[in-house]
Order: C-alpha cells, then sequence, then structure tokens
C-alpha cells in the first residue's frame, strides 16, 4: 500500500488549535494540565504524550516579504509526528512494540509497549513521550483506526483553512513542490520544504509528515539537520568492529612481541 | 476574523489563495494580521474617521462608480433646505431639541417628501409613526450631481475635513498607509471588480456603533459593491445562530421576520399597527399579509377578521425593555423573575456588578446552560461576596438551574451570516435531566395552558388561544422541530398545506406563517434546510446546500449585479440579468426582484405598493428602492455617519465641539460610575475587549472542557513592549487593570502584536482584554466586563466595549477593592458635551433613549402613562 501522511502548510495555518482539539477528542487524549505560559498563545508548549498535535506560535520581529505590517510577522505550525522514512523509534524498540503499518505510518502498540524509554531518547524530533501514569510512550498514530475505515485523520478533517493536506505522501510532494512554486511566484521566496525527502533529509531518509516553513526550522522549534541515532549504528558496528580488529592486532602483536622477547 | 470565525475563513484564504488582498484593520495584531496581505494598526474607537477619509478619498479622486451611483443610490435626491450639517453646528446636525436631548429628523428629509425607513425607529421626534411621510421617494433629483443641496454634495461637504491627514491625528494611520488602503479597495471595485466588508462587534460595541456600520454601507453604495458577487458588508455573528435569533428575534422591540412590537402609545387597535407598519411604497407595503399570517399561526381559528385577528392578545410595549434598561430595572427593584437562557450576563454583558445586584433583586430567576455558570452561582460565588460587601444569605433571589441540551443532542437549524438555514440532526441523547431550549419553552407553555384552563377571565384568552399543538414524542415528549419549522414556513389555513414562499401569503386570514422571510423553507413540502448536495454537483452559487432567506436568495439586492438596462456589468461579476426574450429576469441566483418587471418600467404617479418599484430600484426594501448614502430618516443619531469619541476617550475630539454621540444612552448612577471624557490622568489607557479563537464568549461553552480550557487557561491581558517598560509590566507576571467601575487582575503577556500608536507626538497606550474568564470551571480568572460601564448605541441599545479608558499597575489586585471616583466628571471643561446638548433629559415619550437621569433612586421614565 502507498505510504499515507500529511503535508502541513504553515503558510495557510491561522493557528485555531482545531487540530489539536480534534486530536484530543478522536484520541480521547488527557489535558497537559493548565498552565499559562507566556509564550504568546501556545500554553501546552509541546509535544507529548497525550499532546500529539500541537500549533507553534511564532512572534518574529521580521516582515514577510509578503505581507505590509511593519518589521513583525507571527507564524504558526502545527506540529506533529513526523512518521520518518527511517524511525528512531522503531528501530530502538525492543520489545517490538512500535512497528510500520500498511500505511508506512509508524504506530506504538501500547499493549506491548513497556515503557523502557528507549524510543524517547532516539526520536531526533523529540515527539514520542512517556505518560507519567502508565509510564508507557505515546505519540500520533496518524490515526490508524481511522485509516482502517477509510477516514482521514482527525486533525486534517477538523482545519478549517486545510494547512493540513492528508493523502498518498507521493501525491503530497507534488501538491507541496507545486505550492513553493507557487509562493515563490507570488514573492515568498523564503517558502520551502522541510523533510519532503531522502535528498533533502538524509538523517531521516525524508519524513511521511512534512512541512511547508518560511524560516529557519530552529524558528520552528524543529531541528536543523535531524539524525536517527540508529542510522549510526550500521557505521557503529563497522567501526567498532575495525577497533576490535585493530585491539586484536595489537593484542596479537604485543604476544607476538613478547614471545619474540621472551626468546630474545 | 481568523480569531472568532475560523471556519468561515477559510474562504477568505481560499480567496486570498486566489490572488485576493486581504486587508485586516484592528487595534491589535491577531491571528487575521498574521496571513493578511496589510494589516492596519488603528485606534479603537476610531473606525468613522478611517472610513470617512476613506469617502472623501473616493469623492475627491472621482473613484466611485458612477452609474452605479447615479441610478441605484440617493445620490441624486435633493434633501430639504433646512437640512444643517454637523460642519454647519460643530458636531450636530439640525433637529435638535435641547429640552428632549434628541433629535427631530424632519429637516433630514427629502425635499417636498418625507420617506420611511425600511428598518430603525419610525416613531421619529414626536413618538408617534407619521403615516403621511411614507411617500415613494424623494421628488427632485440632480442627476449633475452639482446641486449644492443634493446628497451627493452634502456628502462631500461632511466629509471635506477627513483628511489623510486628519486620519492620521484620529486613527494613528500613517498617510501612506491610508492612501495605501484606500487606492487597494478603488483599484478593486467597479465594473470588473467587486470587494467585500467583514465586521463584527469591534464594529458595533460603540455608542455610535450603528454608524459605523452605516459608514461602510456608504462606500459599498459608491463604489457599486452591493447587490453582486464578490461584495457587501458580511456581519459576522457571535453565535451558530445569532442570525437566526434576530430573523425570530429574541429582541424585545420585533415581532418575526422584522415586523415591529406593537407600542401602546399608539398602536391602539390593529388599523392603526397596519396603517403604521405598511409603507405606501417599496415592499413594507405587503407588510398587512404578514402580519396578519403570524397573527392566524399564533392564535389559529380565535384570530378572526372580527376580532382583530387578536392582534389585543399581543404585549405591547411600554417602553424600552433593552438589556441594560432591564437590568437597571431590576436593580431598582422593579423586576420580578427573570430568564436566562444560554446566556452568562454576570460573565459576558457590562459592569458585572451591577449585574449581579440586579439579580440580586429578583424574587426568581431560570438558569438554562450546560453547566453551573456564574450567573447561576452569583448568590454565593461573586466579587461582592469575596470582599464581604454581599452575604449569600441575605440574597433572597430564588435560581432555578435548568441543565440544557447541546446542538449535537437536539433537532432544530441554525441560521448562519449568510441568512443561510441549516438543518441539523439530533446525533445523541441528551444526558440526565439535560433538555433541548424547544423542549423547556413546549411544556413551560403546556404547564401554563394546563393552569389556566379554567379560567373565563378575558386576560387570559391569549394563553388559552394560543396554538401549541406540537407533536412531541419520546419519554421525554419532545417536540417535533420540523413541525415548528413547518409553521415558520406557513400553510393555507383551510388545508394545512404548506405555502410555497411569502408571495403566497394573505392578508385575509386565509394563510398562516410564524415568520414570512423564512417561508418557503419547506417549499413543495420538503425541508430544504436539509439540503447537503456538495458545490461540486451544482453551479458556485450551490443554491442546493441548505435555504437562505428569503426565498433561497444568496445575495440580496441582487438587481444591482445587472446594469440600468438589465445588462450584467461585466461578464467576470454577471449574477442575474434580464431575458429580453423571455420577459424575465434570470441567472445564477434567485432573481430579488418582480420576475416580470422590466428594466424600463418607470411607476405612474399615483402607483401603491409595489407598483412602485421601478426598474433600476435594486433596493426594492426602502420605500424609494435606492440605497441610502444619506439616510433622511430611520436613525436616532443623523443621517450621516460622523467621528465622535467614545465616552471615555484618550483625546478631545479633533473634528468638533461635540465630543461624543449627542444621542448615546447613559445611565447616569452610583453603581455605573463614568470617566472624564477625555483626559482622565487616572485612567490614561485605552481598553478594548475581545475573543479568542480557544474560547466562546462568557465560556459556558468551554471552560468546563479540558481540551479547550488548557489552550488558554487564565485570563490575561495584552501589552506592548513599551507599555510593559513603562508600568513595570513583567511577561507571565500579574496585573492589576482598573477602571471606575472595578478592578481586576490579569497575567500579563508582553507582546509586540499591541503597538503604540504615536499620534500628535504622543504615545496612546492600547490594552488588551480577552473576556471568557471568571471564578467557575476548570479555568478561571477575572472577567474583563466588570471594568465596563452601561453606555450605549441609541439606535440598538448595545454597549460601548470596544473602546474605554482605565489604569494598568503591576501586581495582583487587593482583595478589598473600594473604588472612589465622583459620579460626574468633577472638572466642567471635561464635558462630553456642547452646551446645546447638555441639558438633560426631564420627560421622555418611552422610545427614545436619549440620557437617563442620575441616582439610582429616581422613578423610571418607562413607566405607563409617564
Amino acid at each position: 500500500m502507498a505510504a499515507k501522511g500529511f503535508f502541513t502548510d504553515t503558510t495557510i495555518c491561522i493557528g485555531c488549535k482545531a487540530c489539536e482539539v480534534a486530536c484530543k477528542q478522536w484520541n480521547q487524549l488527557p489535558d497537559d494540565g493548565f498552565h499559562f505560559t507566556g509564550m504568546s498563545y501556545d500554553n501546552t508548549a509541546e509535544l507529548g504524550a497525550s499532546t500529539w498535535r500541537h500549533v507553534s506560535f511564532v512572534e518574529r520581529p521580521v516582515a514577510l516579504s509578503t505581507q505590509d505590517a511593519g518589521a513583525f510577522s507571527w507564524l504558526f505550525s502545527s506540529d506533529v509526528c513526523k512518521h520518518c522514512a527511517r524511525a528512531g523509534c522503531l528501530e530502538s524498540c525492543p520489545t517490538g512494540a512500535i512497528v510500520r503499518t500498511e500505511f508506512e505510518s509508524v504506530y506504538v502498540q501500547p499493549d506491548i509497549c513497556n515503557g523502557c524509554g528507549y524510543c524517547v531518547v532516539n526520536c531526533p524530533f523529540g515527539v514520542i513521550d512517556r505518560r507519567e501514569d502508565d509510564g508507557r510512550a505515546w505519540k500520533c498514530t496518524l490515526c490508524y483506526d481511522r485509516l482502517k475505515d477509510d477516514m482521514t485523520p482527525a486533525c486534517a478533517k477538523a482545519c478549517p483553512t486545510a494547512s493540513i493536506h492528508f493523502g498518498e505522501v507521493e501525491d503530497l510532494r507534488e501538491m507541496a513542490r507545486e505550492r513553493v512554486e507557487e509562493l515563490h511566484g507570488q514573492g515568498m521566496n523564503e517558502a520551502y520544504l522541510y523533510g519532503e525527502s531522502k535528498e533533502s533529509q538524509p538523517g531521516t531518509e525524508g519524513l511521511n509528515a512534512f512541512f511547508l516553513l518560511v524560516d529557519r526550522p530552529e524558528v520552528y522549534n524543529l531541528p536543523p539537520d535531524p539524525a536517527v541515532p540508529t542510522k549510526g549504528v550500521a557505521a557503529g558496528w563497522r567501526s567498532m568492529a575495525f577497533a576490535a580488529l585493530g585491539l586484536m592486532a595489537v593484542a596479537v602483536g604485543s604476544v607476538l612481541a613478547s614471545r619474540n622477547g621472551d626468546a630474545a | 476574523m481568523a480569531e472568532c470565525h475560523p471556519v468561515g475563513f477559510r474562504w477568505v484564504m481560499k480567496a486570498k489563495e486566489r490572488g485576493a488582498t486581504i486587508i485586516h484593520i484592528d487595534p491589535r495584531f491577531t491571528r487575521t494580521s498574521a496571513v493578511a496581505n496589510i494589516h492596519v494598526p488603528i485606534r479603537a474607537g476610531s473606525d468613522i474617521a478611517f472610513l470617512g477619509g476613506i469617502i472623501r478619498y473616493i469623492l475627491e479622486n472621482e473613484r466611485y462608480f458612477k452609474d452605479y451611483v447615479l441610478n441605484y443610490t440617493n445620490a441624486t435626491a435633493i434633501i430639504s433646505d433646512d437640512f444643517q450639517d454637523t460642519e454647519d453646528l460643530d458636531g450636530l446636525f439640525s433637529g435638535w431639541d435641547r429640552e428632549k436631548a434628541q433629535y427631530d429628523p424632519k429637516t433630514w428629509s427629502y425635499k417636498d417628501a418625507a420617506v420611511s425607513p425600511a428598518a430603525g425607529v419610525r416613531e421619529g421626534h414626536t413618538g408617534q409613526p407619521d403615516t403621511e411621510r411614507a411617500q415613494q421617494s424623494s421628488e427632485h433629483h440632480d442627476p449633475t450631481l452639482q446641486d449644492p443641496r443634493c446628497v451627493f454634495q452634502i456628502l462631500k461637504r461632511h466629509y471635506s475635513r477627513y483628511t489623510p491627514e486628519m486620519v492620521e491625528e484620529i486613527c494613528g494611520i500613517s498617510p501612506d498607509m491610508f492612501a495605501k488602503v484606500a487606492e487597494t479597495l478603488c483599484r478593486n471595485s467597479g465594473r470588473e471588480r467587486t470587494s467585500a466588508f467583514c465586521y463584527a462587534v469591534g464594529w458595533t460595541q460603540h455608542s455610535i456603533g450603528v454608524q459605523y456600520i452605516r459608514t461602510a454601507a456608504i462606500i459599498q453604495a459608491l463604489l457599486g459593491n452591493m447587490g453582486r458577487p464578490g461584495g457587501g458588508i458580511m456581519a459576522l455573528r457571535g453565535h451558530a445562530s445569532i442570525q437566526g435569533s434576530t430573523d425570530i428575534p429574541t429582541l424585545y422591540n420585533l415581532l418575526p421576520g422584522y415586523l415591529p412590537m406593537p407600542k401602546s402609545k399608539y398602536d391602539t387597535d390593529f388599523k392603526k399597527y397596519i396603517e403604521e407598519g405598511t409603507a405606501k411604497s417599496g415592499w413594507w407595503s405587503e407588510f398587512p399579509k404578514y402580519a396578519v399570517s403570524l397573527l392566524k399561526a399564533y392564535f389559529g381559528n380565535a384570530a378572526r377578521k372580527e376580532n382583530d385577528w387578536c392582534f389585543d392578545y399581543l404585549p405591547q410595549l411600554t417602553g424600552d425593555h433593552s438589556h441594560m434598561n432591564t437590568v437597571v430595572e431590576m436593580a431598582d427593584g422593579k423586576v420580578k423573575g427573570y430568564f436566562v437562557m444560554g446566556e452568562n450576563p454576570t460573565v459576558g454583558s457590562m459592569n458585572g456588578g451591577l449585574q449581579r445586584a440586579a439579580l440580586s433583586k429578583l424574587k426568581w430567576l431560570v438558569v438554562r446552560d450546560f453547566s453551573l455558570i456564574e450567573t447561576a452561582e452569583f448568590w454565593r460565588d461573586s466579587p461582592e461576596i469575596e470582599r464581604g460587601e454581599a452575604k449569600p444569605e441575605e440574597i433572597g433571589t430564588e435560581v432555578f438551574f435548568f441543565p440544557a441540551a447541546t446542538h449535537t443532542e437536539k433537532d432544530g437549524t441554525f441560521t448562519n451570516t449568510q441568512r443561510l438555514l441549516q438543518w441539523h440532526h439530533k446525533a445523541i441523547e441528551p444526558p440526565g435531566d439535560a433538555r433541548s431550549e424547544l423542549h423547556f419553552i413546549y411544556h413551560l407553555g403546556r404547564r401554563l395552558k394546563a393552569l389556566y384552563r379554567k379560567s373565563r377571565d378575558r386576560k387570559d384568552r391569549p394563553i388559552l388561544d394560543l396554538t401549541w399543538d406540537y407533536p412531541a414524542s419520546g419519554a421525554t415528549e419532545e417536540p417535533s422541530a420540523e413541525a415548528v419549522l413547518k409553521e415558520i414556513n406557513g400553510y393555507t389555513v383551510a388545508d394545512g398545506k404548506l405555502v410555497d414562499g411569502y408571495t403566497s401569503l394573505k392578508d385575509d386570514g386565509s394563510t398562516a406563517s410564524g415568520c414570512w422571510i423564512y417561508s418557503g423553507c419547506f417549499q413543495g413540502g420538503v425541508n430544504r434546510t436539509m439540503r447537503r448536495k456538495p458545490g461540486s454537483e451544482q453551479t458556485w452559487v450551490a443554491p442546493e446546500w441548505g435555504w437562505a432567506w428569503p426565498s433561497n436568495r444568496r445575495i440580496l439586492y441582487n438587481r444591482a449585479s445587472a446594469d440600468p438596462d438589465g445588462k450584467p456589468w461585466s461578464e467576470r461579476k454577471k449574477y442575474v440579468w434580464w431575458d429580453e426574450d423571455k420577459k424575465e429576469w434570470t441567472g445564477f441566483d434567485q432573481p430579488d426582484f418582480i420576475n416580470d418587471r422590466p428594466p424600463s418600467y418607470r411607476p405612474h404617479k399615483d402607483a401603491e405598493g409595489t407598483d412602485t418599484i421601478s426598474g433600476i430600484d435594486p433596493f426594492i426594501m426602502q420605500a424609494d428602492g435606492k440605497a441610502w448614502i444619506f439616510a433622511p430618516d430611520g436613525l436616532q443619531d443623523g443621517p450621516l455617519p460622523t467621528h465622535f469619541e467614545p465616552q471615555e476617550s484618550v483625546m478631545k475630539n479633533p473634528l468638533y465641539g461635540q465630543q461624543c454621540n449627542p444621542m448615546r444612552m447613559e445611565w447616569m448612577r452610583k453603581d455605573n460610575r463614568y470617566h472624564r471624557a477625555y483626559a482622565d490622568d487616572r485612567y490614561p489607557y485605552l481598553l478594548t475587549t475581545y475573543r479568542l479563537t480557544e474560547h466562546h464568549t462568557a465560556g459556558g461553552m468551554s471552560r468546563w472542557l479540558s481540551w479547550l480550557s488548557e489552550l488558554q487557561p487564565e485570563m490575561f491581558c495584552e501589552v506592548s513592549p513599551e507599555l510593559a517598560a513603562e508600568r513595570g509590566l513583567k511577561n507571565g507576571g500579574w496585573a492589576t487593570i482598573r477602571t471606575a467601575r472595578t478592578e481586576i487582575e490579569a497575567r500579563v503577556l508582553v507582546t509586540r502584536r499591541l503597538r503604540p500608536l504615536r499620534i500628535n507626538g504622543r504615545m496612546i497606550h492600547q490594552i488588551g482584554l480577552p473576556y471568557h474568564w471568571s471564578s467557575r470551571g476548570l479555568v478561571t480568572g477575572d472577567a474583563a466586563n466588570e471594568l465596563i460601564s452601561f453606555v450605549g448605541d441609541p439606535n440598538v441599545s448595545i454597549q460601548e466595549s470596544k473602546a474605554f479608558t482605565g489604569m494598568i499597575e503591576p501586581g495582583r489586585r487587593g482583595r478589598i477593592a473600594k473604588i472612589a471616583s465622583p459620579v460626574m466628571p468633577d472638572n466642567h471643561e471635561l464635558y462630553r458635551d456642547l452646551p446645546s446638548v447638555r441639558m438633560k433629559l426631564q420627560d421622555n415619550d418611552g422610545f427614545r433613549s436619549g440620557k437617563k437621569a442620575i441616582g439610582s433612586d429616581r422613578s423610571s421614565h418607562w413607566e405607563e402613562g409617564d
């Protein structure tokens, strides 16, 4: 089956947070507590065990190139699990709780997860998180249950401005590239895609949930050059093998040397 | 719009994707500004100056749509020789009656021809509607627009001083920015293009709110943006069916379909009511058909011609019973009982202290809501109780709380901003004792009827004769919402057959209809509000999605989309046109015109009723068929919008000696203290209130929900970094905001989205206050509306909550707050009104607002026989 995912176009987002609420309602997630952060209109602060969509609000002292509003702009971006082509969480999961589904999404099976937390440190985006009360790891499922019934994920369904597009990743990529061209044509030259392909983001080999951004990734609290830690494992084993061989050579050499010495 | 109408804003974003320019004018940089092409920060309360500047720009640069203006507006009409403008009288129009503190609109009329307004106040100065005034139109015109007494020239003079420099001085908007907005708007209007205005309570909630909208109407009439696709003035309503609640009104002065409520002073019998409500020309000449059909729907067989269709069963108004007046009466002990349904006035309405003082004087209070909102709990949880000023055991009000069903738990319709009725089906049963409003009202009516069953008293006949036979089903006996909608649609009395529309309604008692403008929603016996045909399967006008009143028209007055000859103004903006072969109007939408009336038709001099509507009169509800650039009647506060400062302002009115709207409603009472008109150094900052996407109004629908509460968990105020520095406020810390009414505390959000305006070398700071919180629910905080006084617009009695003054200080509020300030400004130089306005009203005929007396102990003006 073709990979399914999200294309989140932040230039259409109006920061209404309908995605956050629809996600929580469909997935029956608890609130994250009632804390006034003082960070613009963002009071849920980050993705976590019970917040699977999160809208960040960025107040910048920089104008958008297509806007006449003084040296200021307000960026919104609805963040979500990226369902990486190479997923650090999945590859580090020792129990097999995290699987790749028929939609190429990354899914945590809550009945198998034992709460070891390896996945948490292996996600380069800080998406997956353990819930304090039950200790297990939770994140966006790409609404696996809805997809099984051929329904759109709750967040994309609720998005009033169609900033969140859901569909086959290949189609979304094409749509996204066209959108960037269109924006460039309108003079918004700062628009670019984040994580839409293996080539542009080798550290994850591309994201099944990618973004259209208008400033550096760090501005949106996204890593500029994310890399799945497990991606280094093969190289790690290789160098370890070399190191072991080297050590062996030294050991053998020193034994031989000592023998030679004995002989001497 | 993105903040409060995110779903409707989808279409704005679609338009933007297709190349539309979005201009956002707001004191704050909001979620709408974030995606707009241009954001224009404006001083709250100064929009008429800005829009007036645009009118001047249009006129000075000859940017108006000449063919449209000449044919479809009253720009050519000659106004009475006695008319004097605010330019002549330093902020007053002619006709100011110093003793009555109100206008006599006689001098505003067309020369030699008075005309009755399609809406608004029709009683005029005397308190009596003048049936002789119902002439068809202006007798004198100047098609060259050169006559100094014609509307066009009056308009030009009226706005001659609204220059870009003046706009800068009043609004804090630079001439460059002003020119950019004005030019963008003009360039995007005309034959080939149209522009739309969207507004919400940021425009209405002012002591001159109605005139804000009027100013936009003048611009749209001048630019030819009415009755055409992509044009119009969109009133974004605050709730899913607020449009519905004015169509089938919860307003005290209207009956369904904008029929006036009878007034005890002069609607003494049916004949008079009909005479006074019927226009001699235009569509309101059909008034008797709608009034009789309504009475037939109410009283069925009991309503007969001989008994004036039971007209005397209707309650009659003895005075102004709008919200603020009612609350003041309540506070003075003159109201016994109060129903509060789907509203939370101690949080959502102004001056919470006065609201609660009023509730505590009631004998009984009924609250219907999802949760125990603050209005239901006022007797045991309030700032007054916290401060020790009130004690629960001393409040005698008996409170009845009824849990309410949500819209997913009941059948019914929503009527949205576009006048579109959309049916919603019940998805689940309401929990526990929760019931629909329909259930509550229906069973209340049934019980009342049962109580009076044996009465032979004539005064009880209205209850006994009321038709109240809706089928009910299920264990809870839920009445059928569809049966109610059928009655609203209307039927022929003889056979109960549903009528096809309001043109089928009669004034002979043979038809009944609960609301004439909704007639046709059940055309052909089909509930048309249920239609859900996707846009992709029908024309772009999408007439088969829901049903729009009247007659499923999607754009009102759409005759204006064609030129005087009946041809589309342009291919690009083609909408409705005259088919010469078929001799009828046709197009993409239902033509809003008499279908077979050719563009060439001109009424005979003696024509009456709808025969007076000429082939080039698109605005058929108006007695003269024209868009009123100049309103010769119907408005209490003048024929042309004029910039006045809010009741409490940070500056003196730079345009006129008259500081505020002379007709504003005021309540001079100890429990409703005002600041000085301007330069009150105790209250140096400009305050404005608003909603956030995450919450709904007074919080009854959002503060009890964890998923919404966590998104905006605490009351906060928004201040600029400059104001934060000036007042020592820290982001995330506490601030106390104070007015003469009370003080509240809030978290501080320091943001560049609020920008101080530099006006005449002075920094004007604006403070933003969302108003969603109070003491109950999952998330709490002080209510912003506690700070606001009772001050109102004279036409619609709406409060002024979008611009007032106050003080801000770092830190939390004192738990015992005693606010000391004089009832009246003690400095006579700081009066709001010219000497000629200052005299206070001594007597009142009951239907004008004007100014109220000082002191809560004074007897009301509104008592019968006054």
